[in-house]
């Protein structure tokens, strides 16, 4: 815990605050990044094998094969989440499953699911980027906050 | 009749002379299924979406509770019920369907036993000859509107707990046949600072030590005067700080009579992680499971202490702590 947050707790609070502390259980870090780096690696190497799927069988360049490699995985996805077993598997693996593009997905899917009781303007339009909403306007922002650096290095002469 | 600071002893013993306790499949997988009065198989209950399925939870629960008694929804004086949902909406449109003068309350998690701490007053005072009391949750509905998706896959911590789909009523009258309301113990709000939605129960420990402290002091009674002694959503966590807490304080619990009821409800193979919680848990294990044993004549005296957070959505967004609340009531068999 951060010592500006500590401040503000009375003395009473910061020691329930370690008794509490001292009887959670930790996650274990360790086991979480071996699953994660075990998911999160077979959804890439399954993503790898689509690519070249599509590259030796329907005529894909190796640049244009991600398109449609990155649309099967999204559709596996949101077929995961609406069948109910996306977030199954995600209790196990953790991070593996948020950082790939399938973890965008069922973000975006999940929300849509969730928010149809309200209808498809006020409830799916409305909420479908309640989760990846963020991702976006900050992915974009970065994008171009990046691009930015680039070019005024490229101007002055370098690279 | 006020004893010590914040307790209430009801002279007149109102009678609890019925309850039901309604859930869903995973409640129907748990470890006390046999004492809910119905299951679902259909987390929707057949309605289009989770907010209708707790509603129809909390009325199926209502009308069991009224059909035992062989009474009809025009004898009941006052219902009294809370639930999770913004504007306690689960409650409300209940009371719309049984058409009873109504007062909603909100207590969080701890509805159920404010309900039924406010409801036996009101007997006792002899301002109503028939209360019903209630509370409901749904777990898709509150991982809805106080966390994420239901779909969505993120990885929940070790200290999580599982929402209860179901709901629980109880009726009390003036007299009659069955386990009477002798005391209770309204809680005060307790916060310690600690803002994680994730870990409930540590959060709730403390308001939970409070009031049996409370409980025990302003009656005058050691903890062995009760056959059990259960919180209500504490989870392993909150249980074993709110031990270990009254045990630092001087106040032994033996761990034979203290349990929990978000403990009770589920197997220990059930993927819940910390245990169960919602206004749910401490409604349907008292007014089942608990009622059950007592009826049966395996439990005499027993005190619930149902816990509630008090956060909102939005509170825990703009980064407020949680504060917490604990009512207990005592439920005696005469």
């Amino acid at each position: 815990m951060s010592s500006k947050k500590n401040k503000k707790l009375t003395p009473t609070q910061q020691k329930y605050q370690a008794f509490a502390k001292a009887r959670e259980p930790k996650p274990s870090v360790l086991k979480n990044c071996f699953k994660a780096f075990l998911v999160g690696g077979l959804i890439c190497t399954f993503g790898q094998v689509l690519q070249m799927l599509y590259i030796k069988y329907f005529n894909f360049t190796e640049d244009t094969a991600g398109d449609p490699t990155v649309a099967t995985l999204i559709i596996i996805t949101v077929l995961l989440t609406g069948f109910g077993v996306y977030d199954h598997i995600a209790q196990w693996a953790g991070a593996g499953t948020i950082i790939p593009v399938t973890g965008f997905a069922n973000t975006v899917a999940s929300a849509s699911i969730e928010h149809r009781s309200e209808g498809f303007v006020l409830g799916v339009g409305s909420n479908m980027f309640k989760l990846a909403g963020s991702v976006i306007a900050y992915g974009v922002f970065s994008a171009f906050v990046v691009t930015l650096i680039k070019v005024t290095i490229q101007a002055l002469g370098g690279i | 009749m006020l004893k010590g600071h914040q307790s209430w002893i009801f002279n007149s013993k109102p009678v609890i002379i019925s309850s039901a306790a309604v859930g869903g499949p995973f409640e129907a997988e748990g470890a006390i299924s046999e004492d809910f009065d119905m299951l679902h198989q259909d987390i929707w209950l057949g309605q289009d979406s989770f907010e209708k399925a707790e509603k129809k939870l909390l009325e199926q629960a209502c009308e069991i509770s009224i059909q035992k008694a062989n009474m009809k929804k025009e004898d009941i004086d006052f219902f009294i019920s809370g639930d999770l949902m913004n504007q306690i909406i689960s409650s409300s449109f209940t009371a719309r369907t049984i058409g009873a003068p109504y007062l909603g309350i909100f207590g969080a998690c701890s509805s159920s036993m404010e309900g039924l701490a406010i409801g036996s007053l009101l007997i006792d005072s002899k301002s109503a000859n028939y209360v019903l009391a209630g509370a409901s949750s749904h777990n898709g509905s509150v991982e809805k509107q106080f966390r994420y998706p239901t779909e969505y896959g993120s990885q929940k911590p070790p200290t999580a707990q599982w929402t209860v789909t179901g709901a629980g009523a109880a009726l009390l009258a003036k007299e009659g046949k069955g386990p009477r309301v002798t005391s209770a113990t309204i809680g005060r709000v307790i916060d310690m600072g600690l803002s994680d939605p994730f870990n409930m129960g540590a959060a709730m420990a403390p308001a939970a030590v409070d009031t049996i402290e409370a409980h025990f002091r302003d009656l005058n009674i050691e903890p062995s005067y009760y056959d059990l002694i259960a919180t209500g959503d504490l989870g392993t966590i909150g249980h074993q700080i709110t031990g270990d807490l009254l045990t630092d304080h001087g106040l032994h619990i033996p761990k034979d009579i203290f349990n929990d009821c978000g403990l009770l409800i589920y197997k220990k193979e059930q993927p819940v992680i910390a245990g169960g919680s919602g206004c749910a848990c401490s409604a349907t294990v008292t007014y089942g499971h608990l009622l059950n044993r007592m009826i049966k004549g395996e439990l005499n005296r027993i005190l619930v202490i149902a816990t509630g957070a008090l956060l909102s959505p939005l509170s825990y967004q703009q980064k407020e702590s949680i504060p917490c609340i604990a009512h207990a009531v005592s439920i005696e068999m005469s």
